[in-house]
């Protein structure tokens, strides 16, 4: 319950300062749009269409997804949240946030692909769904992580997709070979393994984050 | 009367290889106002942040007993209250909201008769519904003790108490510090006469180099 209303107190900030939503939003339009204008007249194929589907869903989440401690730390309010709660609490209320935050944007962009992107047609689309909730879940316990350690460093900016790529880059291509084989109308029961991949990674993720979040969180 | 005790243990803090305090062993277990002392940079934020189990020492470590049970580093902020410069609370809240929100995060239930005391005692009962960034900076000082004492810890550490603070101010900070320390233990990190001289022993930092 102390994460949940640690949650609560993120989003009513947000709604009150827009720290994410509005750079997440405008990532969004800025993304699609230049995918739009270079791919032009020509027709893409449907599995670079895939592809290009997670590329944006990656650059959207560098732009936003780092202020759930970035915010805190420049307004100089870590140290309040330091004395209100344990560590675990302060992980698990940033990590619904960032979670609640990556689902809205993951839906927002695949309903805006679907309909500018007439080639990204998926045939399976139980093991897309599956593919698409184990991605944001992954997406959302990586990039909270990463948020919680490039928080303290002094160029934050660019450390964050500097830091995010090797560590995202394995869940990224086996998302955009996911989405392939959903796009091929491919049953569940045949990627499984690809599948059982993702989940490991959300677990291992997830295991380490916990783990590591002590050290990074004291000075 | 709480029966709280703070233990340094040959306390030593490293920055790098800058050496800030070496070798402090005090025992705090009488209820009380206990200094520390030392000019700009002798370590005395440090050292409450140690104590407040924010940062680690480089050396030796700090015990909390409460009730003659040994406390948990990672529940060490359930028993103490924290003032400091440093400290911001969220702005984009008002002051009511700030201690709805700090409550429900510590998970204490709200204890209105409390809340109203503390708004009443530190002038902010007339502006609880008004956000902190419209506040001035006497008033951010008056909600941090807000803040501190909700929760009504055994060991309130202060690190700088009065600053931004007028002479009425103070005068209220000073007889709210001595009767809170009739029945917990206080430490006062300062460069203010006026602050020290609440304290019954002191320890200045330099003699720990």
């Amino acid at each position: 319950m102390k994460a949940y209303h640690l949650f609560r107190k993120d989003l009513f900030s947000e709604i009150r300062n827009r720290y994410a939503i509005n750079s997440l939003a405008m990532f969004i339009i800025v993304t699609i749009s230049v995918i739009l204008f270079s791919v032009g007249e020509e027709t893409i194929s449907d599995y670079l269409s895939g592809g290009l589907y997670w590329v944006v869903v990656f650059f959207t989440g560098m732009s936003g997804l780092a202020r759930v401690f970035v915010s805190e730390e420049e307004r100089g309010t870590t140290l309040t949240l330091q004395l209100i709660a344990r560590p675990e609490t302060v992980l698990s209320g940033k990590l619904i946030f960032n979670l609640v935050l990556t689902l809205a944007m993951n839906i927002v962009i695949t309903f805006l692909y679907s309909a500018l992107f007439p080639a990204f047609v998926i045939k399976s689309l139980m093991l897309f769904f599956i593919t698409f909730i184990l991605g944001t879940l992954g997406i959302a316990i990586s990039s909270t992580i990463i948020a919680a350690i490039i928080s303290k460093a002094g160029s934050k900016g660019t450390l964050y997709p500097v830091l995010s790529f090797p560590i995202l880059l394995p869940l990224i291509l086996i998302l955009i070979n996911l989405t392939k084989i959903s796009m091929d109308g491919t049953s569940f029961g045949e990627a499984i393994m690809d599948v059982l991949f993702l989940a490991s990674y959300d677990v291992v993720m997830l295991s380490v984050s916990y783990l590591l979040f002590d050290f990074i969180w004291k000075d | 009367m709480n029966r709280y005790e703070l233990k340094l243990d040959s306390l030593t803090k490293y920055f790098g290889r800058r050496l800030v305090f070496r070798d402090l062993n005090i025992e705090y277990s009488q209820c009380g106002i206990y200094g520390i002392s030392g000019p700009n940079g002798s370590g005395k934020s440090t050292l409450l942040k140690i104590i407040a189990g924010i940062s680690t020492p480089s050396k030796g470590k700090i015990i909390h007993t409460a009730e003659g049970k040994e406390i948990d580093t990672a529940e060490i902020h359930e028993h103490i209250g924290f003032v400091s410069p440093y400290l911001v609370l969220y702005e984009e809240f008002s002051c009511r909201e700030n201690i709805e929100i700090m409550g429900k995060i510590r998970g204490i239930e709200p204890d209105e008769p409390h809340i109203a005391r503390l708004l009443e005692t530190f002038g902010l009962a007339d502006r609880q519904n008004d956000r902190l960034k419209f506040y001035s900076s006497g008033m951010k000082q008056r909600m941090k003790f807000i803040f501190a004492l909700l929760h009504k810890p055994a060991l309130l550490i202060l690190d700088e108490p009065t600053e931004n603070l007028d002479n009425e101010g103070k005068n209220k900070i000073y007889e709210l510090i001595k009767n809170y320390s009739a029945s917990n233990i206080v430490l006062i990190a300062s460069n203010e006469d006026s602050d020290l001289q609440l304290c019954t022993s002191s320890i200045n930092l330099l003699e720990h180099k």
